[in-house]
C-alpha cells in the first residue's frame, strides 16, 4: 500500500555491475518505501534476477558503480549476512538442498542470528518450536517439514513455502521474491501468496520479480517496474503489468531507442 | 564472505605445548640390544623378550607397504628414540606421588587426574611417550572384577592373561608396522571385563607424545569374557615440531560368547602446519575378534589429526551371529594425507557387519577410504551394509574411495552405497543470506554430515568431536 509520509526503505541510483567483466547492470535507478510492494518484470537476461542477487550480496557481482541506501546505510559496504540480519530478505528462484542439516536448526540459526543482530536474546529450542509452528501456519506447512534437511527432497511448491515460512520467522524490512512463481502449480502459487500477503504491512516493503503477470494477480504490486538491458526503463502502477501481457515484450523493444 | 571457497588456514594447534620434563631415554637407533634393553627396564616375562624378538627379527625381513594412497620421505628407523620415559620413581599406588609436571600436562589438556576433579564416569590411563603415568580409578573398578591398567603393570600382575591374547588377534608379524610394534612397544592400556561384568564406567587412554625425536608404540589389549560388555575411549595429542614423530600402535580386542565392546577413537595429534612441514605419521593397526557367538564389537573413530593416518581398525566375525560395526569420520586438511577404513572378515553364521565411513577433505589434503568385506564360504547368512560418503571443501581437495569386496558365499548379501559432495558457494550463499556466517554454515554442514558416526560416540565426547572439528575447519572458508 502507498502510505503517506512513509519513510524510504531502499534508495538506488545509477546502478552498474558485472560479471565476469560483463556488464548486467548499466545504471539502474528504484525507490522503495515502507508499506509498498513493486513489481520488477522483464525478459530473461534483462537482469532482474541479477539486480535480486546484488541487493542480497551474491560475491559472484561486482558492482562497479552507483550506490545503494537501505534505511539509510550503504548497503553495498555490508557482507551478504550482514545485510541478512539487517532486514533484507531474498527469496530464492532456486532454494538450495542442504543435506544433513535439518530445517528446524538452520531455521532457528537464522532467526537467532537476526535477533542477536537486533540485540534481542537468542531463542532456545524449546521456545523456538512454538514461535516456529505458529509461523507453519501462514504458509499451510505441515510440522514434518521441520525434521527433514533444508530443502532435500523438498517439491518446487515446498521449496517456495519453505522460503516464505523464513521470510515469516525474519520479518525483513525489504523482503526481495525471485521469480517466486517458477515452478509452481496454480495451488501451490496461491498458497504462496497468499503467505506474502499476510507477511505485508506498512512498514515493510517486497520488490516481487517475475516473468508473467499471474503472480500479481494474487499479489498485487503498487508499481510495477519493466527492465530492459540493465536498467528499468517503464514505470507504471498494475495496469502496466496487463498492458505488457497484452502487448508482450517485443512492445518494450520497439519502445526502446534505436543503438540501446 | 569472500568470493570462493579456497585458501585454508589452519586454527593454531592448542595442544602443541612441550612439556619440560627429564628424561629416561634410550639412544636412537633399533637393534636387538634395544629390545634387550627395553625389556630390561620394563623387568618384563621372558616370554615377553622372546615375543619382542620374533616380531624384530621378521621385521627385518619385511618392507614397508607402499599400497597406501600416501607419499612421505622413507623413515629412518634408526634415527629414531625408542624409549623415552619421564624420569620419576617407579609408578605410585597413589595418584598424589606423580610428578606434579605430568598432572599439570594432562590438566592442560583437559584430562584432570587428580581425585577431585576428574570425570565422575570416565577412568583414565594417561601414557606419557614410552609409559603410563597414571590410571585412575583402579580399585572401583576391581570391586567388579575389572582390570584397568597398564600394560606393563599387567605384564607383572597378569602375566596369564597377557600371554594368553597378547598376540592372539594382531600376530607379531602381521604387518611391518605391527611387528615394529611388537618389538619395541612400551606401554599401553590392559582391560579385562570378567564374565557376566557390565563395565561400571567408561574405560579411557590418553596418549601424550612428547619427545620430539622418539616414537610411541603403545600396544593396547582388551578382554571381554562371556556376557560382559565395556566401552572404552582414547584420546590422543602431541606437541608441534617441525620434524615427523612416528606413532605406531596396535589395538587388539578380543570378545567372547555374547559380549561387547564399543572402542571409541578420538585421534588429534599434531597434524602438521599449513605448509605440510611437521606431524604425526600414525599408522596404527586395528583389529577385534569376535570369537563367541553373539558377540559384537563396534570401532568409533573420529580422525583428525596426524600428516599421515594409515589405519584400519576391523572385525573377524568368527562366532555365529556375531556383530561388527566400523564408524568413521575423518578429516583432512592443508597437507594432510589419510588412508583409512575398515576390514570385515565374516566366518560365522548370520554374521553382520555395517560400515559407515564419513571423509572430509579440505586444503591440498588428501583423503581416502580402503574396505574389505570378505565373506567367507562358512558364513551363511551373513550380511554387510556399507556406507561412504565424502565432502569436498574447496577445489584442491582429494577423496578417493577403494572398496574391496569379496564373496565366497553364495547366501550371503553386501550392500555398498556411496556418495560425493561439496560445500558449495551456492549453499554458503543460501545460508549467509539468512544470516548464517560462513564459518558457521560449514560447521553445520559438516555436523550434520557426520550426524550418524557421532551418535555412535559416548555423550562426553560426541559434543568434543562436534567442536573439534570445527576448530579445525575454522578459517577454512573465506
Amino acid at each position: 500500500m502507498i502510505v503517506d509520509n512513509a519513510p524510504t526503505v531502499l534508495s538506488v541510483k545509477n546502478l552498474t555491475a558485472t560479471i565476469n567483466d560483463t556488464p548486467i547492470l548499466k545504471g539502474l535507478n528504484l525507490e522503495i518505501k515502507a508499506g509498498e510492494i513493486h513489481a520488477i518484470m522483464g525478459r530473461n537476461g534483462s537482469g532482474k534476477s541479477t539486480f535480486s542477487k546484488i541487493l542480497a550480496g551474491h560475491p559472484s557481482y561486482e558492482v562497479t558503480g552507483g550506490e545503494v541506501i537501505f534505511e539509510g546505510q550503504n548497503l553495498l559496504e555490508l557482507e551478504a549476512e550482514e545485510r541478512a540480519r539487517s532486514g533484507v530478505f531474498l527469496a530464492f528462484q532456486y532454494p538450495v538442498e542442504i543435506p544433513g542439516v535439518s530445517n528446524l536448526d538452520f531455521l532457528r540459526a537464522s532467526y537467532n542470528a537476526r535477533r542477536k543482530h537486533q540485540g534481542l536474546e537468542e531463542v532456545d529450542p524449546f521456545d523456538f518450536e512454538d514461535i516456529v509452528r505458529d509461523r507453519l501456519k501462514v504458509v499451510q506447512m505441515d510440522e514434518s517439514f521441520l525434521d527433514r534437511s533444508v530443502n532435500q527432497g523438498f517439491s518446487g511448491g515446498e521449496k517456495k513455502r519453505n522460503e516464505i515460512l523464513q521470510m515469516a520467522l525474519l520479518e525483513p524490512t525489504l523482503a526481495v521474491l525471485d521469480e517466486t512463481d517458477s515452478g509452481l502449480d496454480i495451488d501451490a502459487l496461491r498458497i504462496v501468496a497468499e503467505g506474502v500477503n499476510q507477511l505485508a504491512t506498512e512498514n515493510n516493503a517486497m520488490l516481487v520479480i517475475t516473468h508473467y503477470q499471474r503472480l500479481l494477480d494474487y499479489i498485487v504490486p503498487d508499481y510495477v517496474h519493466v527492465m530492459y538491458d540493465g536498467k528499468i526503463v517503464m514505470t507504471g502502477d498494475k495496469e502496466l503489468a496487463l498492458e505488457l501481457e497484452a502487448k508482450g515484450y517485443d512492445w518494450v523493444d520497439e519502445l526502446q531507442p534505436v543503438g540501446v | 564472505m569472500s568470493a570462493s571457497v579456497t585458501t585454508l588456514v589452519n586454527q593454531p594447534y592448542k595442544y602443541g605445548f612441550v612439556t619440560d620434563i627429564e628424561s629416561d631415554t634410550l639412544p636412537r637407533g633399533l637393534s636387538e640390544e634395544t629390545i634387550y634393553a627395553i625389556s630390561a627396564k620394563k623387568g618384563e616375562p621372558e616370554f615377553m623378550l622372546e615375543f619382542r624378538l620374533r616380531a624384530y627379527r621378521q621385521w627385518l625381513k619385511m618392507t614397508e607397504p607402499t599400497w597406501p594412497d600416501v607419499s612421505y620421505p622413507p623413515i629412518n628407523y634408526q634415527d629414531i628414540i625408542y624409549y623415552s620415559a619421564p624420569k620419576q620413581a617407579p609408578k605410585k599406588q597413589s595418584l598424589d606421588e606423580v610428578d606434579p609436571t605430568l598432572l599439570e600436562t594432562f590438566e592442560k589438556l583437559g584430562i584432570s587426574l587428580s581425585e577431585q576433579k576428574r570425570l565422575a564416569n570416565v577412568a583414565v590411563d594417561a601414557i606419557f611417550d614410552s609409559v603410563s603415568v597414571a590410571t585412575t580409578f583402579r580399585e572401583k573398578l576391581a570391586e567388579h572384577g575389572v582390570i584397568f591398567c597398564s600394560i606393563s603393570e599387567a605384564l607383572k600382575e597378569h602375566p596369564e592373561l597377557v600371554k594368553k591374547y597378547l598376540g592372539s588377534v594382531v600376530p607379531a608379524a602381521d604387518n611391518y608396522f605391527a611387528a615394529l610394534n611388537a618389538a619395541v612397544f612400551s606401554d599401553g592400556s590392559f582391560v579385562y571385563i570378567p564374565k557376566g561384568v557390565e563395565c561400571p564406567m567408561e574405560l579411557s587412554t590418553y596418549f601424550r607424545i612428547n619427545n620430539g625425536d622418539s616414537g610411541q608404540f603403545e600396544r593396547t589389549l582388551i578382554v571381554a569374557e562371556e556376557g560382559s560388555s565395556v566401552s572404552y575411549l582414547e584420546g590422543c595429542t602431541a606437541p608441534m615440531y617441525d620434524s615427523n614423530q612416528l606413532h605406531a600402535a596396535v589395538v587388539e580386542l578380543v570378545a567372547m560368547d555374547n559380549a561387547s565392546i564399543k572402542y571409541s577413537t578420538v585421534q588429534n595429534w599434531y597434524a602438521g602446519d599449513v605448509n605440510g612441514k611437521g606431524g604425526i605419521y600414525n599408522f596404527v593397526t586395528k583389529r577385534g575378534i569376535c570369537k563367541g557367538k553373539n558377540s559384537k564389537i563396534s570401532w568409533t573413530q573420529v580422525e583428525t589429526g596426524s600428516a599421515i593416518t594409515w589405519k584400519y581398525p576391523s572385525c573377524v566375525l568368527v562366532g555365529d551371529n556375531s556383530i561388527g560395526e566400523f564408524y568413521s569420520v575423518a578429516l583432512t586438511n592443508n597437507h594432510q594425507q589419510a588412508d583409512t577404513g575398515t576390514k570385515m572378515i565374516h566366518i560365522g553364521k548370520n554374521t553382520r557387519s555395517t560400515i559407515v565411513s564419513k571423509g572430509i577433505s579440505a586444503g591440498q589434503s588428501k583423503n581416502s577410504y580402503r574396505g574389505l568385506v570378505k565373506m567367507n564360504p562358512t558364513a551363511d547368512g551373513a550380511r554387510n551394509y556399507s556406507q561412504c560418503d565424502s565432502m569436498l571443501i574447496g577445489s584442491n581437495a582429494q577423496a578417493n574411495t577403494y572398496p574391496y569386496i569379496q564373496v565366497q558365499n553364495e547366501g550371503a548379501r553386501v550392500e555398498h552405497e556411496a556418495t560425493t559432495s561439496k560445500i558449495g558457494e551456492d549453499q554458503l550463499f543460501y545460508l549467509a543470506q539468512r544470516g548464517i556466517s560462513a564459518e558457521d554454515a560449514v560447521s553445520m554442514m559438516i555436523s550434520g554430515f557426520c550426524k550418524d558416526v557421532f551418535n555412535q560416540l559416548p555423550m562426553e565426547f560426541a559434543v568434543e568431536a562436534d567442536k573439534l572439528l570445527s576448530l579445525k575447519l575454522e578459517g577454512s572458508v573465506g
